[in-house]
């Protein structure tokens, strides 16, 4: 594989895990937390309805995994498409 | 010891330990004063930001705001939160690899245009300044609520402490203390939280405090019975009362969020790092420990205001002796009287306090049958959550004095880090990079240093005489940065296309119509008279809220950039080669300024 070939191969890998992860947050925050919050928060989860606890917690702790899985991930994608740092 | 001695001695500890590390800590070259000498370990750099970015409103103001909104008040927790995501994703690694020291100077290489960098200058000082006001007034604040030193002096020595370390160790300086300062903060959130938690749910972690039952044995839920009593007294539910509809509720969340990633105080805390992927991890390690502060302010809110409206409500209401005498009052309700946080008035002359909502019909129909007379609480100010809170919870006298060194430590690191931001692109992107190319490396540090002292002198200078749109400052500073930079910014790195006239017409676009409609609802620099559309619901477009406007203004941004490059053609090879570059890590080395 030529370099840029190689180079347009690990951004497109870039590209769509990141859209991945994106719809996820978007999913997180915006639709359990805000869009479908009444329908969810009919669902309990000890003394907190579903909804609410994503709008005000999940959210959250999803932001932290997703920031997690992007750095461990994108990590591998250097590797294997060799533009790691020296 | 009493109060006063205490909180001057532990306020005093903590400056003294800003000073030591300003000391120890100086900036010798350029690169050690914009961005720290790209040498801060991730975990480090993640602490810094987290102060960085948690301002006095996010310590003192939030949970109050949460207590008040109820579930309403997750447009603060997830767009203050979310915009990290973004930041990590989108921005911060390719920045990184850029490897120079200013968001303008990003936007004028990328676009190839000095007038690219001189809008961005010109959006990021807006953005800014508009922003250090808050932090001034908050240090204001503090000093002459708990240390019995007036504003203008309680100001004089914020400044003075910013000045000796900013100037001294610019960015440098600014992390080291910035570690410190979040330290200090993180400690004095937590520990009133740890306990209030543990007093109302036998839980110390608050985060699963405010899904448990209650201590008192009913084994009712925490959330449940809020809700409850807050019906009952005409508040409405708790965890489902929105303040705004549902789309002004996304809109503003995406603009806090979009706003947040193009916050150039924030993002040039990530060229301090030495990686790319460092980069990328220092994101995440931020958001772990803003994290800490912000899953904890909502169960600070929620039991802050259970607690206040229990103190209040002693009894069944409507009962002749359901309700606190004044004469029985704690002394925390009378020390935050004398501040004029709370007030109390006697209106149907019973001795008694009553606290409810005389605004909703049935409720105040319900209360005429009681014998109230309205609202008794004629005042509440949402501070008082936070600040009150080791008093209501009966902590000793050290837990408030920290809490006021916390106070001052949140308003402190982000006060400097947007004063950095504020001097780097002046003595940077104006002077070096557009007025006097040829200056030299001392003369450039000097420069630097001066620009900072004035950026403190302005900065004070405004705290002192605060202009009439201070109030609205910090959501115009989310607008602006949403629909001016982060734009910019993400086209930048994510489309090859995007051309110089793109950009410029794009980044005057986006803040143009933002601007327009905050002051056509708002007043011209937020002066009333001047609304020249009222501030009514009727003329919002599509219903949006002013506030939440920067989403809209980033969506035409966005819009405009990309129509006009495409029919001015793409950038030059050099450019686009440029853009290949930074998208991947391989070759990020040391910053350079040239």
């Amino acid at each position: 594989m030529t370099l840029n070939a190689s180079a347009a191969a690990y951004w497109k890998a870039n590209v769509k895990l990141v859209s991945i992860l994106l719809v996820i947050w978007f999913v997180a925050s915006y639709l359990f937390g805000i869009i479908l919050v009444e329908p969810l928060n009919s669902i309990r989860m000890g003394g907190y309805q579903l909804g609410f606890w994503f709008a005000q917690q999940g959210s959250i702790y999803t932001f932290l995994i997703l920031i997690y899985v992007y750095a461990t991930m994108m990590g591998k994608l250097d590797r294997e498409h060799g533009v790691e740092e020296d | 010891m009493d109060l006063q001695t205490l909180t001057y001695v532990v306020v005093g500890a903590t400056f003294a330990l800003y000073i030591g590390i300003a000391i120890w800590a100086r900036a010798s070259t350029t690169g050690e004063f914009y961005v720290a000498g790209k040498g801060i370990h991730p975990v480090a750099n993640g602490m810094a930001t987290a102060a960085d970015w948690m301002s006095a409103a996010s310590f003192i103001s939030m949970a109050g705001l949460i207590a008040f909104f109820g579930y309403g008040g997750a447009v603060f927790l997830m767009g203050w939160t979310g915009g990290y995501v973004l930041l990590a994703m989108l921005l911060a690694p390719y920045l990184r690899k850029f490897g120079k020291f200013t968001v303008p100077e990003f936007i004028g290489e990328r676009y190839y245009s000095q007038a690219a960098r001189i809008v961005a200058v010109i959006c990021l000082i807006i953005a800014s300044v508009t922003y250090v006001i808050g932090q001034m007034k908050g240090i204001g604040v503090a000093f002459s609520r708990f240390l019995a030193v007036s504003y203008d002096a309680g100001l004089y020595i914020g400044m003075g402490i910013v000045f000796i370390y900013a100037v001294l160790g610019g960015m440098k300086g600014i992390t080291y203390t910035q570690i410190a300062q979040y330290c200090v903060l993180i400690t004095a959130y937590t520990i009133p939280a740890i306990f209030i938690s543990l007093q109302l749910t036998g839980n110390p972690l608050p985060q699963l405090g405010l899904g448990s039952t209650m201590a008192d044995g009913s084994g009712t839920f925490l959330l449940d019975r809020l809700d409850q009593v807050l019906t009952e007294l005409g508040f409405g539910s708790y965890t489902d009362k929105f303040r705004i509809s549902t789309i002004n509720m996304v809109v503003y969340t995406f603009s806090l969020m979009i706003g947040t990633a193009g916050l150039p105080h924030v993002i040039i805390r990530f060229f301090t790092v030495p990686k790319v992927k460092d980069a990328r991890s220092s994101a995440g390690w931020a958001l772990v420990f803003i994290a800490i502060l912000y899953t904890a302010a909502p169960a600070v809110g929620a039991m802050a205001r259970l607690n206040l409206t229990n103190t209040i409500q002693t009894g069944e209401i409507g009962s002749p002796t359901g309700n606190l005498a004044y004469a029985d009052a704690p002394q925390w309700f009378l020390n935050w009287e004398k501040t004029g946080l709370l007030k109390y008035e006697d209106k149907n002359g019973d001795g008694r306090i009553q606290f409810y909502n005389d605004k909703n019909p049935d409720m105040a129909a319900k209360a005429a049958s009681f014998g109230w007379k309205g609202n008794e609480m004629v005042k509440v100010d949402r501070d008082i959550m936070v600040l009150a809170n080791p008093e209501i919870a009966g902590l000793p006298n050290w837990v408030i004095a920290i809490v006021v060194a916390g106070g001052l430590a949140a308003a402190l690191s982000t006060a400097a880090g947007l004063l950095l931001a504020i001097a780097s692109s002046i003595s940077h992107d104006l002077l070096k990079g557009v007025f006097m190319p040829d200056i030299s490396e001392k003369g450039e540090l000097l420069a630097s240093r001066i620009a900072m002292a004035g950026a403190i002198a302005l900065a004070g200078y405004l705290g002192l005489n605060p202009p009439d749109f201070a109030a609205g400052t910090v959501a115009l500073a989310f607008g602006l940065a949403a629909s001016s930079i982060f734009p910019a910014l993400m086209m930048g790195i994510f489309s090859i296309h995007v051309n110089r006239e793109g950009a410029i017409a794009g980044m005057i676009a986006g803040i143009t119509i933002t601007l327009l409609y905050v002051f056509q609802h708002k007043g011209i620099m937020f002066i009333k008279s001047t609304a020249f559309l009222g501030d009514m619901k009727p003329n919002w477009f599509f219903t949006i809220e002013p506030n939440a406007f920067g989403a809209i203004g980033a969506i035409f941004n966005f819009a405009v950039a990309l129509t006009v490059s495409k029919l001015t053609g793409d950038p030059p090879e050099h450019i686009q080669a440029l853009v290949e570059d930074i998208r991947v890590p391989k070759g990020a080395g040391t910053a350079t300024g040239h």
